[in-house]
């Protein structure tokens, strides 16, 4: 049986970097809530300039590659009544672990922190820029909602969300463009999961800038006769238990994939979920526990089986088991 | 100026916030001695001469600020917020213990006063910059306080913050260090960083509420006072001893600690 799109699924020819949807919707949300100020680790200069920055430049605080210290004015800003975005690369933001640990959620503030260039889609830099375990990071943090986003209009959905969300959260973007999933009607859910493309034979939960690779890949896999659901978790934590438990028992078999290490990440958040409710033959596929390296995103892609062909053989493979 | 009986009035209310806080230490059987001491004519200042702010409106919007970024004087804080009314002296014996509000370093969602959850070092000072630069954007006239260690001094984020604080102009924020570590002279590399700078001593109420009255009048830029102080000031077996900071006193050393502060108590007028 071939694999079903839901309406709106699949890609649709736009395809948007979601950091730069992530700009546009601040910039946008700027005007009705004075509220909002943005904290950047030199990151605007690679940033369009329509943005935030040059709509409300006394709302905008260039803070240098001080990324501990711009976290904690970011702690202080919150507590003033401020909502405070602070963007900066998810490698180097997450490395101030202890500081959003204690300065953020401990001190029970509202920072949105954007951890942007995530995982191996940034390509050429190399291990040193990738943000490849920040999302294992900030699972770990109590009060830490943790957001990745798969295309631009879930990207907007999930900032215009995090205007009223109460507490921490981590959003993670992608420096790299990805194809449009979801339609103009989308409504962003925190927490839900979205079944993108139903199937019985097993699962595939994606996340990111996995999650269009994912849906090309349930149409590799319909080709041969296989029916793959798509499931995209945008709300890594917390995660949609119930929707995984029913994936589990009705397709008996998951793969995870992710552009993160397979520890601690989408793969361990899902495996956590489901070994206490419906254990299951399941796959965490991503960065193997092992560094990034320069490339381009295509080859870096197609070296880890991040893209479609990639995601199928993975999937055909778990089947063979 | 401070006159002779608002001096009279801290000096005895100094004896009690010192003594509070080693009762505390000691009943917890761990704690920071030695930093808390240093610290407490410094609090004592802030809370009850310097800052605007309503003990019994603990989230009053205009109130002043203060993180404790040097956490681990957490029994001072606690001992000056309880004397100023922001909850019961009688919960100061709790510190420490499972389920008091009164953790080894203030947790500002359990405690009525604490601005700031604290004591991983070096990172109160940025979230003090942060108030401050919410309060410029906001044109409110709510000041920011911090006090912040020697020991922390040696963290990286304190240095950026530095590098921060002056660049926004904030003539809002007094940083006030609690310096008692002589092989560390940091008074020139703060005013290297542009912060006004003024060295004191720490446990001079009349030379403490100078500096505050002076940090306020400086315009643009952002203000330091380095505090010389005392580690353990007031116990003798305390003073100055490194080693002994992190050591909560027995019962025969609190004895003997309390003996001491009841000794250079002034006599009653």
């Amino acid at each position: 049986m071939g694999a079903t799109a839901r309406p709106g699924a699949g890609t649709t020819g736009t395809s948007v970097a979601t950091r730069d949807a992530f700009d546009e919707a601040l910039a946008r949300l700027g005007e009705t809530h004075p509220e909002i100020v943005v904290l950047d680790a030199e990151l605007a200069e690679s940033t369009p300039g329509t943005g935030f920055a040059q709509r409300f430049p006394s709302r905008f605080f260039r803070m240098g590659r001080a990324e501990a210290n711009l976290i904690g004015v970011a702690a202080g800003l919150s507590l003033m009544g401020k909502l405070p975005f602070c963007c900066a690369r998810a490698g180097s933001v997450a490395g101030r672990f202890d500081q959003i640990k204690m300065s953020v959620c401990y001190s029970a503030t509202d920072v949105r922190i954007v951890g942007s260039h995530a995982g191996v889609g940034i390509g050429e830099d190399g291990y040193a820029r990738m943000g490849l375990e920040d999302v294992a990071l900030m699972r770990a943090l109590p009060t830490m909602a943790v957001i990745q986003p798969a295309d631009d209009l879930e990207t907007a959905g999930a900032v215009e969300y995090l205007v009223t969300h109460r507490g921490p959260a981590y959003l993670r973007t992608t420096r790299q463009k990805l194809e449009r999933l979801n339609t103009d009607r989308y409504r962003f859910e925190f927490g839900k999961g979205v079944t993108l493309v139903d199937g019985k034979d097993l699962t595939i939960v994606a996340s990111g800038g996995t999650t269009s690779g994912a849906v090309q890949a349930a149409e590799l896999l319909a080709k041969d006769g296989v029916s793959a659901r798509v499931i995209n978790i945008h709300t890594i934590k917390p995660i949609d238990v119930d929707l995984l438990v029913k994936a589990a028992r009705e397709t008996k078999r998951l793969v995870t994939v992710e552009d993160h290490q397979v520890t601690g990440g989408l793969g361990g958040a899902v495996c956590e979920a489901l070994a206490e409710r419906a254990p299951v033959r399941l796959r965490r596929h991503g960065i193997p526990d092992v560094f990034g390296e320069s490339g381009s995103p295509a080859a870096l892609f197609r070296k880890f089986k991040l893209d479609a062909t990639g995601i199928a053989s993975v999937a055909r493979a778990l089947l063979d088991r | 100026m401070l006159d002779d009986a608002m001096l009279e009035t801290l000096r005895r209310r100094a004896f009690d916030l010192r003594l509070d806080s080693l009762n505390a230490v000691a009943a917890a059987e761990s704690g920071h001695p030695g930093g808390t001491l240093s610290a407490i004519d410094l609090l004592q200042a802030l809370y009850f001469v310097e800052m605007k702010h309503r003990p019994k409106e603990p989230h009053w919007p205009e109130r002043d600020r203060f993180v404790l970024s040097k956490g681990h004087a957490a029994p001072a804080l606690y001992s000056v917020l309880a004397h100023a009314g922001y909850f019961s002296t009688d919960l100061l014996p709790s510190l420490r213990r499972l389920g008091s509000p009164l953790q080894g370093h203030p947790v500002n969602f359990l405690l009525p006063g604490v601005e700031a959850s604290t004591g991983s070092p070096g990172q109160g000072l940025s979230v003090a910059v942060g108030m401050a630069l919410a309060a410029k954007l906001d044109g409110s006239a709510a000041r920011i306080y911090t006090l912040i260690g020697d020991g922390e001094s040696q963290q990286g984020q304190i240095w950026e913050a530095a590098l921060c604080a002056p660049k926004y102009a904030l003539d809002n924020l007094c940083v006030i260090l609690d310096h008692h570590d002589a092989r560390k002279p940091l008074a020139e590399r703060w005013r290297a960083f542009d912060f006004d700078v003024r060295t004191i001593d720490g446990h001079d109420y009349q030379q403490i509420a100078g500096a505050f009255d002076a940090a306020r009048a400086a315009q643009g830029k952002p203000a330091l006072i380095v505090a010389e102080t005392v580690e353990g000031k007031g116990v003798s077996f305390m003073e100055n001893q490194r080693a002994s900071d992190g050591v909560a006193p027995n019962k025969e050393q609190l004895a003997q600690a309390i003996a001491e502060l009841r000794a250079a108590q002034p006599e009653p007028a």
